[in-house]
């Protein structure tokens, strides 16, 4: 496909967008497509743009896209959503106090819970550690993984041999076994260090996935052509071959952000992610695992948003696939 | 097929050294020392201390202590746990429950996500294929311990179904809801693969064939358009088993299994290092195996690829 070689920085995620996870990375992509779709009609259209089109008619995108900027200005700003203080804890009055229903987005919607917090405030700060801990873990694992898979794709040979056995030293350890062994070391655990945690254990899938394609590209003719007009090793790589290969990770990445979401709340659910006094969602669903039988909303509450923020990104991994793979329509 | 298993065996090595060898230098290398921890919040007797330490051989260099380890392992030593019990012990005594509930959460996903994979795969875009897709996103969505304890409040406390938890580790009865519970994600992505990958042969030439032949559906279906479909799936349930075993940690927490989850769960918040570093060298070795028999699979399934 010689059109695909056209290289368009601004529509085609270069090497230094790759990293931009990915709901940043598709919209960014959707301007530079607007720009171009005035342009003239013969001009062929770049993986991108083309991704955007499709992208654009769907509503599962949409519905997903709309939850997630939601999701985002509540991690942003949540003082936005409540105006309550989600560490302010009230014995006196509230004791596991049922949810009130009809009092939307008041301080006493969800009720409270054993601390006697408003559950509705502290899902709302909650939303802040998960989201930036997916974020952080896909940019992480997309930039490490892609760049040990590039060289492996790429060189071949020992380097190939040497990296892939790594990767399947790596993959022999499942990714939360591997998290609670290494952040049980740590006795001070933030964002940061879960962060850490989950992208030792998580680069291995986007590692295989960005060797797969670097091969596949690596034996077109663009590829050979550059070579012959004298251009190096990383102007092959970042400019010719990473734009062509670079589809089926934004793929695995976005598919995988869920899935991180999801496994830093487990890890907080273990105890051995985020801290008490830190806020989020899976602190607050080991803490009221104790009263499931008397107070289950306390439970259900930050389960049901957590869900939900997994949910979102799923589909919008799901949109994402169907719009740059054409194969697996 | 025998040079080729040879050499699958063969690149089993490094990868069994190298996983066991991360493992061990987390466990012993990172801060926190355990034999202090023993002491909890007393002051520790410098001469105990370096007794137990050189009991346990932790004041060899760490390459020498991994080394002490990986001999014993062929004598099948795992060592001895801080407590003084061999972890060979405990591992014997937690394996067959977690075993169990793997294999149970591992028949249920493979039956019942075969079974709707075809199904929908069949019937694609009609009602029963729509509902079985949102159905499994929602179980994609929702994290294992929240579907744990979604099953533990309503089946267990609000319609007394079930016990909220397991009384008896071994009781296949009572292992039925935190096998499903466990099994549950996998089943949802067994059944995706396998309608993706029936609906695309569906339209393959050789489906075709067999029709224009006149094969009865039965063959058509269940043994070209099955063999065929069933590849991508035997490699997804190949990884799975190890990462059945690993899940257990969630499943096994909240419905009080005593398996290996809860064990190596408790080893871990402990420091532990022998009874951690022990466990995870059987779930890597369940690993490599599962994911042996599953290349060795391909050939089975697909006269195409045959190893020379």
């Amino acid at each position: 496909m010689p059109e695909k070689t056209t290289v368009n920085p601004g529509a085609v995620a270069g090497p230094g967008t790759t990293g931009d996870t990915v709901d940043l990375a598709a919209p960014g992509v959707g301007a530079a497509a607007v720009e171009a779709a005035g342009g003239p009609a013969n001009k062929p259209r770049s993986l991108g743009q083309d991704a955007w089109r499709e992208l654009r008619g769907r509503p599962m995108f949409w519905i997903a896209g709309a939850l997630l900027v939601l999701l985002i200005v509540m991690a942003i700003v949540p003082s936005l959503f409540t105006g309550a203080d989600p560490d302010h804890a009230d014995l006196r009055n509230h004791y596991l106090g049922e949810p009130q229903w009809s009092h939307l987005f008041q301080v006493d919607w969800f009720g409270y819970n054993k601390q006697g917090q408003s559950v509705w405030a502290r899902t709302v700060y909650g939303a802040r550690a998960s989201i930036i801990v997916g974020v952080c873990v896909t940019f992480a694992v997309t930039v490490f993984g892609g760049l040990l898979g590039m060289l492996a794709g790429y060189f071949g040979g020992w380097a190939d041999a040497l990296l892939s056995r790594i990767t399947d030293v790596f993959f022999g350890i499942p990714l939360l076994l591997g998290a609670l062994v290494l952040l049980q070391a740590f006795t001070n655990r933030t964002v940061w260090t879960v962060t850490l945690g989950l992208s030792v254990f998580g680069w291995m899938q986007l590692a295989r996935v960005m060797r797969g394609a670097v091969i596949t590209q690596k034996q077109s003719d663009f590829v050979t052509a550059a070579k012959a007009l004298g251009a190096g090793h990383t102007r092959i790589l970042f400019k010719h071959i990473l734009p062509n290969a670079i589809g089926p990770v934004i793929v695995v990445a976005t598919i995988a952000l869920a899935g991180y979401i999801s496994a830093e709340a487990t890890l907080s659910y273990l105890g051995i992610g985020l801290q008490p006094p830190a806020i989020s969602w899976g602190v607050d669903i080991s803490a009221a695992k104790d009263v499931l039988r008397d107070a289950p909303h306390v439970l259900l509450i930050p389960s049901a948003f957590l869900s939900i923020t997994v949910l979102a990104f799923i589909l919008l991994g799901d949109a994402v696939r169907d719009a740059l793979d054409p194969k697996l329509r | 097929m025998g040079r080729y298993v040879a050499r699958r065996l063969l690149q089993m090595i490094p990868v069994f050294i190298g996983t066991t060898l991360l493992i061990f230098l987390m466990v012993y290398s990172l801060p926190g020392d355990p034999i202090k921890a023993l002491f909890g919040d007393k002051a520790a007797d410098p001469a105990t201390v370096a007794r137990l330490r050189h009991q346990f051989g932790l004041d060899q260099p760490m390459l020498t202590q991994y080394w002490n380890y990986l001999t014993g392992l062929f004598k099948g030593d795992f060592g001895q746990s801080f407590t003084g019990r061999p972890v060979a012990d405990l591992i014997g005594e937690a394996f067959p429950v977690t075993i169990r509930l793997a294999l149970y959460a591992f028949a249920i996903e493979v039956v019942i996500g075969v079974a709707l994979g075809m199904l929908t795969g069949l019937k694609r875009g009609k009602f029963v294929d729509q509902l079985v897709l949102v159905l499994t996103l929602i179980v994609i969505s929702v994290p294992v311990f929240v579907l744990g304890f979604l099953a533990q409040f309503f089946l267990g406390l609000k319609w007394q179904l079930i016990t909220p938890t397991v009384q008896d580790s071994m009781n296949l009865g009572q292992l039925t809801v935190p096998a499903i519970v466990l099994g549950a994600l996998s089943l949802a992505y067994v059944t995706r693969l396998t309608r993706t990958t029936v609906a695309e042969n569906l339209r393959a030439d050789y489906m075709r064939t067999a029709l224009a032949k006149g094969l009865p559906k039965s063959r058509r279906l269940g043994v070209h358009l099955m063999r065929n479909s069933l590849i991508p799936v035997v490699t997804f349930l190949g990884t799975d088993l190890g990462m059945l075993m690993g899940g257990a940690i969630v499943t096994e927490g909240i419905f009080n299994v005593q398996g290996v989850g809860n064990t190596l769960y408790r080893a871990i918040q402990t420091s532990e290092g022998p009874t951690v570093v022990g466990i995870v060298t059987v779930l890597v070795l369940i690993y490599l195996v599962s994911s042996l028999v599953v290349d060795l699979l391909y050939a089975v399934l697909d006269p195409r690829i045959r190893y020379a």
